[in-house]
Formats: structure tokens, sequence, C-alpha cells
């Protein structure tokens, strides 16, 4: 849809990692000093991932539970500190921002989370849920705050009499539009959106997921979506990554990567959404379940179900390659021919 | 195939719940049947009534709410009749129910194998140790890989999709009649609900059990079903075999829902969305419940449609059943 040849990268990710380390407690301590095999249980939650979004484009990052897809996510937004790594936002490294050019680019990038009852706090009137940041901010005067929230509400398809009700007086749906307001009240660029219609009814995330696409028209904005709905991600993305315990496994176009998947997983994938097309269908799942983050599988995270698995998928991790123009694969199987 | 009386049936069924605000009906004249092997899906969205329904076949509905009206007939005999002893025996061995929250059936505290035991031995004079066998080759049927290992287990010790399996699995324990599915794989991943469904259907094929599968996914509906009947606001507004439901749908709602999956749109296009949102049962309005959301509505509407039956077989509740969506 975006011409992208045109368009420059907005964010970047290079070799971006987060690791989650429980430490020893003090008995644990003794008992490794007496020589016990205890040690830090460390969970590699994103492992190397580097990722550029062009302005303008929506990416989905789909993945089972645990694979990192929110972590990754809670990351770009500026929630979580990365291991290691560097994120780059219109090519300039957040880390070494002086602290005021930080809090600018904090702004420009924006959550919509996942629970619209746990995301809103129960005790502001949504005047306030939406209006403080802006205030804080500065980004509208104290007498201007009114009408700016008007703007900012009925663009979400949201009624401004309702303005000094609590978030328990809404709907589910109306609650994420709340949400949403919430993060376009600051004026961002950049909107990552963690499973931001997974619990809505189907009619209720038609509507929301209509609002995202035209707010991008009206604002230009740029979406990281995650989501773990193939059917949701095939309507409104660009590109799609795929994720498997915190590794980036396939990434291309939407088109290319429905029309031809690479890697055995997102084959499996995509063979088990289900379709309204698909009768009396025999399913034929994928084996076994997503492995232990704490214990992952050497090699290739997916060599336990995949049905092709080789002894050098059990030993050597695969790296990303291009297995076609802008679609990208870590899989061993591409490298014999 | 003797039998030939359904395994269920529901006639007219009408639970409401008495509350503060007012009477609400949260199940409203609804009717099906569900024959032997059979899988019936029950679609709606939050609110229309088909969780109730569920529970109102199992006779588990709570106070304030009562079923106030119809008949639930279990392979031909009338449950309403039944004293809560008598139903005590036919639930989870007759009838079993598979929850959407497999953390809330399961006892945290007891380990798996205790809770199966306890179910089996609930229903039958059987040994400890056969109800061990029994409870460890529900849980192979399921796909529990190592079963023997896995009934030591506790439930927090399972994975979401492995706590699903074996709620499945102790609801299969006493090879029931009939399984009532609630929302099982709403909180699953895509993988393992392809699993979960996959070992269902086998279930069913072999077993000749029939299911009440409640969702508000449609897609999942379409791979499984045989029948569909979809909910609205406590109504049944169209049931029919699952093909010609969703190949021509004929109620404007159904239509909006199949309209609102998104692998129906063409990429990057709007999705057909339903406006507004489902109405509070306490204040519905007159008529069509579903005339304030609805395209094709006209003056007539502000009166009750009743149900007719079309020439392929399906119950539809629409005033304009006979002109509306010819054209798609």
């Amino acid at each position: 849809m975006a011409d992208q040849g045109i368009r420059k990268p907005v964010l970047e990710l290079q070799n971006l990692s987060k690791k989650f380390v429980k430490r020893l407690d003090f008995a644990g301590k003794i008992a490794q000093k007496l020589g016990s095999n205890l040690r830090d249980e460390v969970v590699h939650a994103v492992d190397n991932v580097s990722l550029t979004i062009n302005k303008g484009e929506v990416v989905s990052l789909v993945g089972e539970s645990g694979c990192g897809k929110s972590t990754l996510g809670r990351m770009v937004s500026g929630i979580l500190p990365q291991t290691s790594g560097d994120i780059f936002y219109e090519g300039q490294n957040i880390a070494a921002q002086s602290s005021e050019d930080a809090r600018r680019t904090a702004l420009k990038i924006q959550m919509i989370f996942q629970d619209p009852f746990a995301s809103l706090n129960p005790r502001l009137r949504v005047r306030d849920i939406i209006g403080e940041a802006p205030k804080y901010h500065k980004l509208v005067t104290g007498a201007g705050l009114d009408a700016y929230l008007n703007d900012v509400m009925l663009r979400c398809g949201l009624d401004p009499d309702y303005k000094l009700r609590y978030p328990h007086q809404f709907s589910g749906g109306q609650r994420q539009r709340i949400g949403i307001a919430r993060a376009l009240a600051v004026q961002p660029d950049f909107i990552v959106c963690d499973e931001a219609v997974a619990a809505l009814d189907v009619s209720i995330q038609a509507q929301v997921l209509n609002l995202f696409m035209q707010l991008r028209g009206e604002l230009d904005l740029t979406y990281l979506f995650i989501s773990h709905d193939l059917g949701v991600v095939e309507h409104i993305s660009d590109r799609i990554v795929i994720m498997y315990l915190g590794r980036v496994v396939e990434s291309a176009k939407t088109e290319e990567l429905f029309a031809h998947p690479n890697h055995p997983y997102t084959q499996a994938l995509l063979r088990e959404i289900p379709r309204l097309e698909t009768r009396h269908s025999d399913f034929t799942p994928i084996e076994g379940e997503i492995p232990s983050p704490l214990d992952p599988p050497q090699g290739c995270h997916f060599h336990p179900r995949c049905p092709f698995a080789s002894d050098q998928c059990r030993s050597e991790v695969p790296i990303l390659k291009e297995v076609s123009p802008g679609h990208h694969s870590a899989c061993h199987l591409n490298e014999g021919s | 195939m003797s039998n030939s009386t359904p395994t269920l049936q529901v006639q007219n069924l009408q639970t409401q719940f008495f509350t503060k605000a007012g009477v609400v009906t949260a199940v409203d004249n609804v009717s099906f049947n569900v024959n032997r092997g059979e899988v019936l899906g029950l679609v709606g969205e939050s609110g229309s009534g088909k969780t109730v329904t569920g529970f109102s076949i199992l006779g588990l509905v709570d106070q304030p709410g009562k079923v106030t009206g119809g008949k639930i007939l279990f392979k031909g005999e009338d449950l309403a009749n039944y004293s809560e002893d008598q139903y005590r025996s036919i639930r989870g061995s007759r009838i079993s129910m598979v929850f959407q929250d497999p953390m809330m059936t399961l006892n945290p505290v007891l380990r798996v194998d205790t809770q199966m035991i306890e179910a089996i031995r609930a229903h039958e004079k059987v040994s400890k140790a056969e109800a061990f066998t029994r409870a460890r080759d529900a849980l192979g049927q399921v796909g529990i890989p190592s079963p023997e290992e896995r009934l030591r287990s506790y439930p927090h010790q399972f994975s979401g999709g492995m706590r699903q399996r074996v709620a499945f699995a102790i609801a299969l324990l006493n090879k029931p009649d009939l399984i009532i599915a609630d929302e099982p794989t709403t909180a699953l991943d895509v993988t393992i609900q392809a699993q979960i469904l996959f070992e269902t259907q086998k279930l069913c094929r072999e077993t000749g059990t029939s299911l009440v599968w409640i969702t508000h996914d449609l897609t999942v509906v379409a791979g499984l079903a045989d029948n569909i009947c979809v909910m609205y606001a406590g109504k049944i507004v169209e049931s029919g075999q699952v093909d010609t439901v969703l190949d021509t749908p004929k109620h404007p709602y159904t239509e909006g829902l199949i309209g609102s999956v998104p692998s129906r749109n063409k990429r990057g296009e709007p999705l057909t969305q339903i406006p507004g949102m489902t109405p509070s049962l306490l204040n519905l309005p007159a008529g069509c419940a579903f005339r304030m959301r609805c395209p094709y509505a006209i003056p007539i509407c502000e009166t009750e449609p009743k149900i007719s039956r079309c020439e392929d077989g399906r119950l539809v509740r629409c005033h304009r059943v006979e002109e509306t969506l010819s054209h798609g």
C-alpha cells in the first residue's frame, strides 16, 4: 500500500536483546559456594533481533505466547530497557540522546495495550486519562484543553459528552477507544499495538481495526502491530515478522509471506489459521508446544517440533538470510539448494 | 443408528435473571436439537446469552437467575423433572462441560490424578487402580505425552494448552453423551487451538459424543460444526447447517458477523462493520432487537419478528427474510 521506496526508515532495531535474570537468593549462593550446580535463571526473552520499520508502514509481529513479541514492543516504546543492542528513532540512537530529546522521542512512540480493563486507571475520569499527558507536556494550554479533548475524542469515535465519566461506565470496545485516544493525545508518529484487538468481540474488533486504518491515513502514523491472530494481521499489515522463542524466524511482505511461507514454523502457523471457508476440515496440528524459554533447545529453537529437522538443526543456530528480495528466513533447509 | 431421538432437544428455553434493576431475559425462546455425534456451534457476542444457555442445560444457573420456561430433553427425558440429586448424577457422567478458563475448572491444590479419580468414583463403583488406569488413558487420548507421569502433577505445572486438555480429559472420563464446551480455545494460541480442535473432532467421530461448542469465533465453528445457531440478545436469529448459514446468511446480523471476519475482506480496505454495539438486555428496543444496527430495518421491524423456515431447512428470525440479502 505504502510506497516504501521513497519512505525513510523511522525505527531501526539493531541486535536488540532482552534477558530477564532471576538471581540466586542467599541460600542459593551458599549452596553454589559449596559446589552445587545452582545458577542464576536467565530467560532470553528477545534474542538479537534486528528490524527496520519505514515511515507509514504497518509491521506485524506474530508468534505464540512466550515468544517475546510483547517484550520487544515494550522495549520499542521505552517501557523496558534493553539488555543489549540499539534502538534508532529517525536515525538517532535513543540511548545516546539528551534527556530533553529522549523525552520528545518517548512522546512520539506510544503504546496501546491489550486489556482495556487493566490499562485505564479506574479512579480517573476520561478527561484526565486522555488529558493528563498533553497538559503535562505543555502540548495544550489549560484553556485550550477542552477543545483539544473534544477533537481527540471525536477522532477516536467517542462522544465528547462522556468526558466526565469513569472507565467502568464504558464497554470493552469503547474503553479500547479511550486507550487509543490517550495514545493519540500526545501527537505520536509511531504506535505500538500490543494485542490491541484480541480482547474484543468480532464486530467491535472490526470497528477498532477500521479506526486504526483511518487514523493511519489521517495522521500518517506508523504501526508496530503485535498479535497472534494471523487473520487480523493478514488484513492490516504491509510486512509480517514471525518470532519464535525470542528470535525472528521469518520476515516478508504480507502477500509474499502468505503466498510463499519459507520457514517450517510459518508454514505450520498458516495452515492452522481457522478460516470461514474451511468446513468440516481435518485439523492437522503441529506437534508439541513452545518449549520453556528458560531452557530453550540447542541450535534452531524450532527443531523439536519441526518435521524436517536434521542434525545440523540440532546443533547450529540458523541465521536470517534473504531467500528472495525482501523475504528473510532463518532455516538451514535453505542452504542446500 | 438405532436411536432416532436426538441427544439433546432444547425447546423454547427461557432463562431470566431477577436483578434489582429489573428482569433480564438472558435466554429467550431458544430451541435447537443436537443429534448423536453431531457438533453444534452456538455463536454470539458477549452478552448474547450463549453461555447462559449452556449453564441452563446443565442446571447450573445460580440465583438470581432461573430457568423460567421451555423444556430441555436429554435423550428424550425432561431435565426439568430432575431433582438436584438426579442432576448431579448425570452432570459429569452423561453431560459434561468444559469452561473457558481451565485454571478455574481445576483445583489448584489437588494433583491431577486425585481430581480425575474423584470424578470417576463419584459416578461409578470402581477400584482406585482401575480409575487410575482410566484417567491415564483419558490423558493419553487428548494427546498429553507421558500421561503416567503427568497424572502426578499439579495444575500449575501444566501450560495453558495442557491444562485445557486436562479439562477435556476430565470431561471425557465417563464417556458422556454430550459435551458442552464454552469458549474452550479462546484463551489459547492458534497452534494449541488446532491441536485441541483436532483431538475433539477425532473423539466425536470415534465415540459418537455430541458436542455443543459455544464461541464468538465464526472461523473456529466453520471448520468444526455440522450445525450452527447464531444468537443475538438472548434469541437465536438464524440456525441451520453450517454451509447454508455461512455461505448465504439470511439474517442481517449473521451477514454482519461474517463480513467483519478480517480474512473475508480485501486487504487494506476497511472491514465491513456492524455499527453500534450490543444493546443492554435490560432495555431492549421493542420489536427486533437488532433493528437499531440493521442496515435493512424498516418500520415493520418495530414489531417482534417471527421465526420462519426457509426451503433449505434453516430458521431465520427476520421480517424481511424473503427480500433482503437476496442481492448479496
